[in-house]
């Protein structure tokens, strides 16, 4: 394999790729295979993103895939990739967060940090350059994923409460366990493999509580039963739950984390599907020491949002890019996929990284591609966001979520802002956005940059569960994609601004 | 048709609530209107001070001592509300040259009246640990204070309404309701609002607001990106600027400018102002700005080298050519009254502004001459 | 493979490619981290890197990301000490 030897701190090429999971690095090798020059920037030390997350490759070199879905699809992806890397089609720059991205006339450029302060060893190269690395693209493709949406509940803020997606990675990365018995509450179908792993790395799983009811499917069953993959997959978590005898409850959620500095029972209701408390269905779930919360997904949005992406909410009330067949957003030249286009899980996101990459290579000196996606694999990705909104319709936010919510239930995680606070600067100050709800409380201002509490708090804001496309939108702006060093800003390059 | 009143506010930022409170404060009925919500335009994209150190003598200082104690003595039951802090600024100087200009500066601002104390090496050091081995020494200014700026204008908001003044969120001016060459009230998308008075705080859009009644009111927007560091323990326990600072506070070069102004918060994030450039009011974003700010704060804070920046914003400083506010009724347009213009001290100058402009909406005498700060001046210019 | 590191002065052993996270939960702690404002404990949450609520100092480094950082043979953490009750 050549290694590429950094001297220099700007990374040139045709077409250059924010994240390594199922949409970038489809992206990174169709637009490689298509002859242009790839440059990959991810946060991670390895491919794979958060659904192929894998332990390291220093220690494990040849992951079984055991865990995993779709794993033959990563394994040719990752072969590509990695050929590509070697004939020098794509450089790939691992550990790198991208803390700005900018438009120019010709492209555009990112700019990186190293995601953390002793860059791990990998078993690909790592910079550890102290000057500032940028990349130049001719063409952007932005496959930036997503994380667990949350909604704050009494408790939530102790030890031993994690997203859902935060124990699956932690099992995936870790290969063990971060606890011994779990609750996992939320809606959507996530919530059924990240148990279902938990079961099967020897956890228990004490109950997954779904806030929606199994009824909600059958208005949408037509565009479930249109990917057959995914009714296979659901037999499959059926059955897992039957051999692990894991209670699934529909209709119900906790309302409360107990515990004095850590986790250690939930209270659990019954709700109805607004998801208000039935009267007397609650219940105490004692010698839980580790509670997953996952509400559907957020869309890592802020660096096309700083880059002026047109943007909509989608069917599960996410704000999401706007793009077209070729998944070009509004902004020419910049390419959206995976969940940054909207919800859809990862075989969406590789048909949609195939066809960012191919029309991002199109045009940059490769060869004219006529068709990005063959008309087959185009259907076929059709068929999953028709199943991907089915299943946001069938897995709402229950409407009255925030009835769950006592005065002094943390919302801002970061900043300690509570939910009494916050409903004092809605109605004696007028916040109404989030974004004047930030100004009077601070609740999105601390290190997380309001990822964890955006959306929350705009539902808060407005007083509903359904927070306008302005307010997300404001949220979801982030001058700095990711923490810089002061110093890493301050040898910023003259020439190079 | 809404019910008239006595004076319509126009803008909902720490300028038009000032001016809202202390209206209706003096019995008169008060609408406030804000094409959006408070505090969404310049008051939330700066670092609220309340600066006597860097102010030039003359008016501005006569102002900013005024607001200083309307701040302490009208406003203090509130300062709660909106997070007053005695911070102290200190200037520091890490060159000869400087060092003697400052001592200059002492000097004549003693005579004034502003209270200043100099710190010597050991002083400044010990005032703040870990400020650079470079500096020589400095100044402390004991009376420069801060205030979280966003809570200033929703709060003065909510207190003038429950002194009885109303407020319209979302309600854009459109045009004015003239009878013969007086204004005579607004038109907005929710009706026209009918009033003796309509007081123009609309800051960096104060010119715009004034060429629908006709008149030209030369407000410009000066863009300035200040940037936040990640929360740390105190390691900043005052606003800390350089001595270069005050001769950029006056330039009218558009170029960029930036010298550090490096302050601690309450939050325990550390905020690393401030850059001044002529752009308009383009949003986008500037490397070369960041870059500047991040070499001169680390000039004066060493460890700041090592510290991340979680996040950065700007906001449009309006400014007059003369770098003088604009208070006082507008001649031009009988009816029209304007605070605006106030740059980068805004915030502190509001209290007082809001106050001065209130007695004399009220027919009373303002405790402070506003001749300096006539709109009459632009009538010259442009006549 | 065994590894040691310590977290505020205790030695103790991990397995190799383990986030120090994982590293820290495996031997019992579940916070390293207080509030500023509350001091409130805290520690893993997101477990991607996302909210940074398991912040902890990483051989010298202040404000690393446990559920990202690799835990190393030798590698020096430190961290909040736990609250009583809040280690399993």
């Amino acid at each position: 394999m050549t290694e590429h030897v950094v001297q220099v701190d700007i990374f040139w090429a045709d077409v250059a790729v924010v994240g390594a999971g199922p949409a970038g690095l489809a992206a990174a090798v169709a637009a490689a295979e298509a002859g242009a020059s790839v440059a990959v920037v991810d946060s991670a030390a390895q491919p794979g993103g958060q659904y192929w997350r894998h332990r390291p490759e220093t220690v494990i070199p040849d992951p079984d895939g055991r865990g995993h879905h779709d794993w033959d699809v990563y394994l040719d992806l990752r072969s590509r990739f990695d050929a590509a890397r070697t004939r020098g089609a794509i450089t790939y720059l691992p550990g790198r967060s991208v803390w700005m991205a900018q438009k120019h006339d010709d492209g555009f450029t990112l700019r990186t940090t190293p995601t953390l302060a002793s860059p791990t060893p990998v078993a690909t190269p790592t910079l550890a350059s102290p000057t500032p690395v940028a990349v130049r693209g001719r063409r952007l493709v932005l496959c930036t994923g997503g994380y667990d949406r949350q909604l704050p509940v009494p408790g939530w803020d102790l030890p031993g409460v994690m997203a859902a997606g935060g124990i699956q990675a932690f099992i995936k990365a870790n290969g063990s366990l971060p606890g011994r018995r779990f609750v996992i509450a939320g809606t959507g179908p996530f919530l059924l493999p990240v148990a279902a792993g938990i079961a099967e790395a020897g956890g228990t799983v004490v109950a997954v509580l779904e806030a929606s009811a199994p009824s909600a499917w059958l208005p949408h069953l037509r565009a479930a039963v249109g990917v057959p993959e995914k009714a296979l997959e659901g037999a499959g978590y059926a059955a897992t739950f039957a051999r692990h005898r894991i209670p699934y409850r529909t209709r119900s959620v906790v309302t409360e984390v107990l515990g004095e500095n850590r986790a250690h029972a939930v209270r659990t209701a019954r709700v109805d599907s607004a998801g208000r408390v039935r009267p007397g269905s609650e219940r105490v779930y004692d010698d839980v020491d580790v509670v997953g919360f996952g509400w559907g997904f957020t869309p890592q949005l802020e660096l096309p949002v700083s880059l002026g992406v047109a943007t909509r909410i989608d069917a599960d009330g996410s704000l999401v890019g706007v793009v077209d067949s070729r998944q070009e957003s509004s902004v020419p030249g910049l390419f959206l996929a995976g969940e940054v286009t909207g919800v859809g899980g990862a075989a969406l996101a590789v048909l949609e990284g195939l066809a960012a990459g191919g029309a991002a290579a199109d045009g940059t000196g490769a060869p004219p591609s006529s068709a990005i996606l063959p008309p087959k694999a185009a259907a076929r990705a059709e068929r999953h966001r028709r199943f991907a909104r089915a299943m946001h319709q069938a897995h709402p936010v229950p409407a009255a979520w925030s009835e769950w919510l006592t005065p002094e239930t943390t919302v801002c995680r970061c900043e300690e802002v509570t939910a009494g606070e916050i409903t004092a600067a809605r109605s004696e100050l007028g916040a109404a956005d989030s974004r004047s709800l930030k100004s009077f409380t601070r609740a999105g201002m601390g290190w997380c940059q309001g990822r964890v509490c955006g959306f929350a708090a705009s539902c808060l804001a407005a007083g509903n569960s359904h927070p306008s496309e302005p307010s997300l939108a404001a949220s979801a702006k982030r001058p700095l994609a990711a923490p810089v060093s002061i110093g890493e800003l301050a040898a910023l390059n003259d020439a190079d601004y | 048709m809404n019910p008239p009143s006595d004076v319509v506010v126009v803008g909902a930022g720490v300028m038009g609530a000032a001016t809202a409170y202390f209206a209706a404060r003096q019995g008169l009925r008060v609408t406030v209107l804000d094409k959006g919500l408070p505090a969404s335009g310049t008051s939330s994209a700066c670092e609220g001070n309340i600066l006597v150190s860097d102010k030039e003598l003359g008016p501005e200082l006569e102002l900013t001592r005024y607001s200083l104690s309307v701040w302490q003595r009208d406003l203090a039951d509130h300062e709660r509300l909106w997070e007053f802090e005695r911070k102290g600024g200190i200037i520091v100087a890490s060159h000869e040259s400087s060092l003697a200009s400052l001592h200059r500066v002492m000097a004549v601002q003693k005579d004034f009246g502003v209270q200043v104390e100099e710190l010597d090496r050991d002083a400044l050091r010990s005032a703040e640990p870990h400020i650079t081995h470079e500096a020589l020494g400095g100044a402390y200014y004991p009376e420069d204070c801060q205030v979280q700026p966003m809570l200033v204008a929703a709060q003065l908001v909510r207190l003038a309404v429950a002194a009885g003044a109303t407020f319209h969120a979302d309600t854009p001016v459109t045009g004015f309701l003239r009878s013969g060459g007086r204004v005579t009230g607004v038109r907005t998308a929710r009706g026209d609002f009918p009033a003796s008075a309509v007081v123009n705080c609309t800051g960096t859009w104060a010119g715009e607001l004034a060429a629908l009644a006709g008149v030209e009111v030369p407000v410009m927007p000066r863009r300035g990106f200040v940037m936040v560091t990640e929360p740390l323990p105190p390691m900043v326990h005052h606003k800390v600027y350089a001595a270069e600072y005050i001769d950029n506070v006056g330039s009218s070069d558009a170029g960029l400018q930036a010298s550090p102004v490096v302050e601690g918060t309450p939050s325990g994030t550390i905020l690393i102002g401030s850059t001044r450039e002529r752009v308009g009011f383009d949003r986008s974003v500037s490397t070369e700005a960041l870059a500047r700010l991040a070499r001169n704060a680390v000039a004066l804070f060493p460890f700041l080298a090592e510290v991340k920046a979680i996040r950065h914003y700007h906001g449009f400083r309006p400014y007059c050519p003369d770098h003088l506010p604009v208070i006082g009724h507008d001649e031009r347009a009988p009816g029209l009254w304007h605070a605006a213009g106030h740059e980068g001290a805004g915030i502190g100058l509001s209290a007082g502004t809001g106050k001065l402009l209130a007695q004399a909406l009220a027919g009373q005498a303002p405790d402070l001459d506003l001749a300096p700060f006539s709109p009459a001046r632009f009538a010259e210019a442009y006549a | 493979m065994s590894i040691s590191f310590t977290f505020n002065g205790r030695p103790l052993e991990a397995s190799a490619g383990q986030s120090v996270g994982a590293a820290l939960t495996s031997n019992g702690f579940t916070a390293w981290r207080s509030t500023r404002k509350g001091g409130r404990p805290r520690g893993l949450f997101c477990g991607i890197g996302v909210c940074f609520d398991c912040l902890v100092t990483v051989d010298g480094d202040a404000n690393q990301r446990a559920c990202l950082a690799e835990v190393r043979d030798g590698m020096v953490v430190d961290g909040v000490e736990p609250l009583e009750g809040d280690r399993t």
